[in-house]
């Protein structure tokens, strides 16, 4: 088993970190990998990118989103708990080098892959301008990690209930029209990271996203992961899970995810009747 | 019964003991295995066919060379223990093998009574005689060589790389397997079904290698997890790479991405592995098709069309390129395959698959094809015949059309030396490669094919690495 030695829940307990032991990849995890994790016999196998990892404390953290039955089944495991398995560092890591001006725009639970890489830009030497969003305040995740991982931090907030008011593309516009940048890297849900790579495009900015396609192995064994990049197909979890935005085709990655709706509305309800049973009990 | 005393020709003129079988209507709905499995009595009969040839064919064409009159002998005198002892020094997944391999083409089709008629059934017997000892037997492990202090490292716990830790475990190495999934067997255990290879066996033979004393660590990529340096400066002396020929191969053509298309590897995993069929009392879900293509004609396709039979498909079709006697699935599979109601369409290709505004699968437009001069490989190249295109309707298709080397590990291990296709290169004799104290064999070597082959590597290799510990490079 690989044990929970840390748990904190976030974004009103919709979003769950927890800091797991795994030695073997806290020594070997590189910014941009994840990992992916089966909490039981009868458990999906579900990826989730490192947000950060101790080598010396052979601890590696994630922090996810609960969206349907598996995450909903991460979040009821407590400290000293843990999961059957967990598989990696899989992926490849980011690309970090010194660039120069580098802005990381990230959304939604997104912020918790992004931290890592940030802070990886700018211990390389670029001046990194960090850009957040949620769609509201309360929502909003890792804003003092992401201070400290850059240089500034611009907030956003799709109801204005907190920084600026609107979409994070709003924000990245803005810095666009002021300065030459080297390098933006966008992170989040599929339509934000196909506004900012649209936009990013018309200022010829070379522009990295981190796709979440459905997986099943995580070692390109399957193909589920398979996404379009610049009309070839490429599988996510060994060829990726980075790349360049203006080279991928959202629209089909968005298609994909679709691929078990229903599938994931029947098995999310029968959890939640059986929790709801149980805790009446 | 004077068994023994009756003619030559009698015996011949018996017919083949039938293993029982679930019928076609009810089994197509089920996961249980097919085959039901000889009953002693049915056994002993069938091993009375055998002619205890003097120089037996079927032994020529066993790969790993199994002394199949010896075993079906003790069969018949109604010693099973022994039987399967005397298999074990040969071959030691015969539960297994005697389920899997294409014997129409090994042992069975080399058999002397195959010439005239029906050759001795020696798959079933050889499973009779391994059901017959998981179920009856003492479980008494093999003896074991006295500690040689030596570690020995094997990635991929397929039949290849179990067969090499079963033999160096016996020849006393500590042995320690690592496996990219969270749970051993490789293709027996995520790609063939349950109801032609119950995962139960799968499970107890590499429980019987764990009471060996092989230490069997899941969940580890050998490549990220762990690189094949750190393995030797951990003290491992030797490492055995069996990773089979793990990549899907996809057609290539328009729409091939709509929602609604899985490789066979995707499609089998989440039914075998993961046991998707069991959705939603399991949490990995698998799509269930009403109308399902499955496209090839291996043992691959075989396993996929069926499984979308039995997860309720109203209509499956196999779509393959070349003619029923060119297809390379195991006889009996495309036999149960056709009892069940999969519907073939030989001698067809796919063009480009069809979708709607969301992105899912519809049907498929297919184009005829006919047979032209042979290729390479010496079977006649399936051309396209044109204006024939014409479309089908389906919500599913699994695309079993083949798998290459998957890269993970050999573009990690740079001296590695790797062939045009990305297998690894090795002496044909020994299993070695390129890179010293490294051996490798199975898929990973050949590209895909058998479990009796992988296993035949894994003992070649298994035998150059005990000489390389005890000898040198
Ligand atoms: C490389 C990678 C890294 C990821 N990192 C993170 C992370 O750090 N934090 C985080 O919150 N999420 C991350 N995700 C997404 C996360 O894996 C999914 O949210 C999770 O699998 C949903 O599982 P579920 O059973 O709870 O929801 P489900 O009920 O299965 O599905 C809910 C939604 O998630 C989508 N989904 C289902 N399965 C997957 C899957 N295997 N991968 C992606 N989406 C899926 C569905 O289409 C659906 O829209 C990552 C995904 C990938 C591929
Ligand atoms: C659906 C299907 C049906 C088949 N039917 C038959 C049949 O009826 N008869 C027959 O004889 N053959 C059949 N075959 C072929 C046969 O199964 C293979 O030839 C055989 O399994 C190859 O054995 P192997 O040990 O080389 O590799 P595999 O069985 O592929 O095992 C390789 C193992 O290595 C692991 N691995 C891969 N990469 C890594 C890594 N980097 N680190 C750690 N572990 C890793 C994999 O997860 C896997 O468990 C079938 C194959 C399939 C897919
Ligand atoms: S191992 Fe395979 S080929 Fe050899 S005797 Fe057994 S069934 Fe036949
Ligand atoms: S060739 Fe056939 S009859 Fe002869 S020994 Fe082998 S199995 Fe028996
Ligand atoms: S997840 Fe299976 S190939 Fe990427």
């Amino acid at each position: 088993m690989f044990k929970i030695v840390k748990r904190e829940e976030m974004s009103q307990g919709t979003v769950v970190l927890n800091e797991i032991e795994a030695p073997l990849i806290a020594r070997k995890a590189k910014p941009g990998q994840f990992v992916i994790l089966k909490a039981n016999d009868t458990g999906e196998r579900i990826p989730l990118t490192m947000a950060y990892t101790d080598a010396d404390k052979g601890i590696i953290a994630v922090i996810y989103q609960v969206v349907g039955k598996s995450t909903a089944l991460f979040k009821t495991l407590k400290v000293g708990e843990g999961y059957q398995d967990v598989i990696g560092p899989l992926g490849k890591p980011t690309h970090v080098e010194k660039l120069g001006k580098v802005v990381c725009v990230g959304g939604g639970t997104g912020v918790a892959v992004l931290h890592p890489i940030t802070r990886a830009m700018k211990e390389a030497g670029n001046r990194v301008t960090a850009i957040i969003g949620a769609r509201t305040k309360e929502l909003l995740i890792l804003e003092g990690f992401m201070k400290s991982a850059s240089h500034e931090l611009h907030v956003c907030t799709d109801d204005g209930s907190y920084g600026r008011h609107g979409f994070v593309t709003h924000a990245l516009k803005d810095i666009l029209d002021k300065e030459k940048i080297d390098l933006v890297v966008a992170i989040g849900p599929v339509p934000m990271m196909k506004f900012v790579s649209k936009l990013t495009k018309e200022y010829n900015v070379p522009t990295l996203v981190s796709l979440n396609p459905i997986m099943v192995d995580g070692t390109g064994m399957c193909g589920g992961c398979r996404v379009s990049v610049g009309g070839k197909n490429q599988f996510a979890c060994v060829d990726g899970p980075e790349f360049d935005g203006h080279q991928v085709d959202f629209d089909e990655l968005m298609m994909r995810l679709q691929a078990y709706c229903e599938e994931e509305k029947m098995c999310h309800n029968e959890f939640c009747m059986l929790e709801e049973a149980w805790h009446k009990k | 019964m004077s068994v023994e005393t009756t003619a030559k020709e009698k015996k011949q003129k018996k017919s083949r003991m039938q293993m029982p079988e679930q019928p076609p209507q009810v089994r197509a709905r089920n996961f249980l295995e097919v085959p039901t499995g000889y009953t002693p009595e049915m056994a002993r009969e069938e091993a009375s066919r055998c002619l205890q040839c003097k120089n037996p064919g079927c032994v020529e064409g066993c790969p790993v060379g199994v002394d199949i009159p010896g075993f079906i002998k003790l069969i018949h005198e109604g010693e099973f223990t022994q039987s399967i002892r005397h298999i074990w020094t040969m071959n030691s997944l015969p539960a297994v093998c005697g389920r899997v391999c294409p014997q129409e083409i090994q042992c069975e089709g080399k058999c002397i009574l195959a010439k005239k008629g029906e050759p001795v059934a020696i798959g079933n017997l050889e499973r009779f005689a391994a059901d017959w000892e998981r179920a009856h037997g003492t479980g008494a492990l093999p003896p074991k060589a006295a500690a040689s202090g030596k570690k020995v490292a094997v990635v991929g716990a397929g039949p290849a790389g179990l067969t090499v830790a079963g033999d160096l475990i016996q020849k006393g190495h500590d042995v320690t397997v690592f496996e990219a999934f969270h749970k051993p067997g490789g293709v027996l255990l995520y790609g063939i079904p349950e109801f032609r290879l119950p995962k139960e066996i799968v499970a107890q033979e590499v429980n019987f290698l764990e009471r060996l004393g092989v230490k069997v660590e899941c969940n580890a990529v050998v490549g990220r997890t762990v690189t094949l340096d750190e393995l030797f400066a951990q003290g491992f002396q030797a490492i055995f790479l069996g990773v089979g020929a793990g990549l899907p191969k996809f057609m290539n053509i328009p729409g091939e991405n709509l929602v609604g298309i899985l490789s066979a590897n995707e499609y089998l995993t989440r039914a075998n592995l993961m046991k998707a069929y069991l959705f939603p009392k399991v949490d990995t879900p698998i799509p269930r098709g009403k109308e399902v293509v499955v496209l090839g004609g291996g043992n691959v396709a075989m396993d996929s069309a069926r499984t979308a039979l039995r997860l309720g498909a109203d209509r499956v079709r196999l779509v393959y390129r070349r003619s029923r006697e060119e297809m390379p699935a195991r006889a009996a599979e495309a036999h149960h395959a056709e009892e069940e109601g999969i519907e073939f369409f030989l001698l067809t290709n796919p063009v480009r698959y069809l979708g709607n505004e969301k992105g899912r699968l519809t049907g498929m437009e297919c184009i005829k094809m006919e047979l032209g001069e042979p290729d390479a490989s010496g079977r006649r190249r399936p051309v396209a015949v044109k204006g024939s295109e014409f479309k089908i309707d389906c919500d599913l298709c699994i695309v079993a059309v083949g798998t290459g080397a998957n890269p993970l590990l050999t573009s990690s291990t740079p001296d590695l030396k790797l062939n045009k296709w990305g297998y690894i290169d090795t002496d044909p004799k020994t299993g070695k490669t390129r890179k010293k104290g490294v051996w490798a064999g199975g898929d990973i070597v050949t590209g895909s094919a058998t479990v009796i082959l992988a296993m035949g590597a894994g003992r070649g290799a298994a035998n150059s690495i005990h000489d390389y510990l005890n000898y040198g490079w």
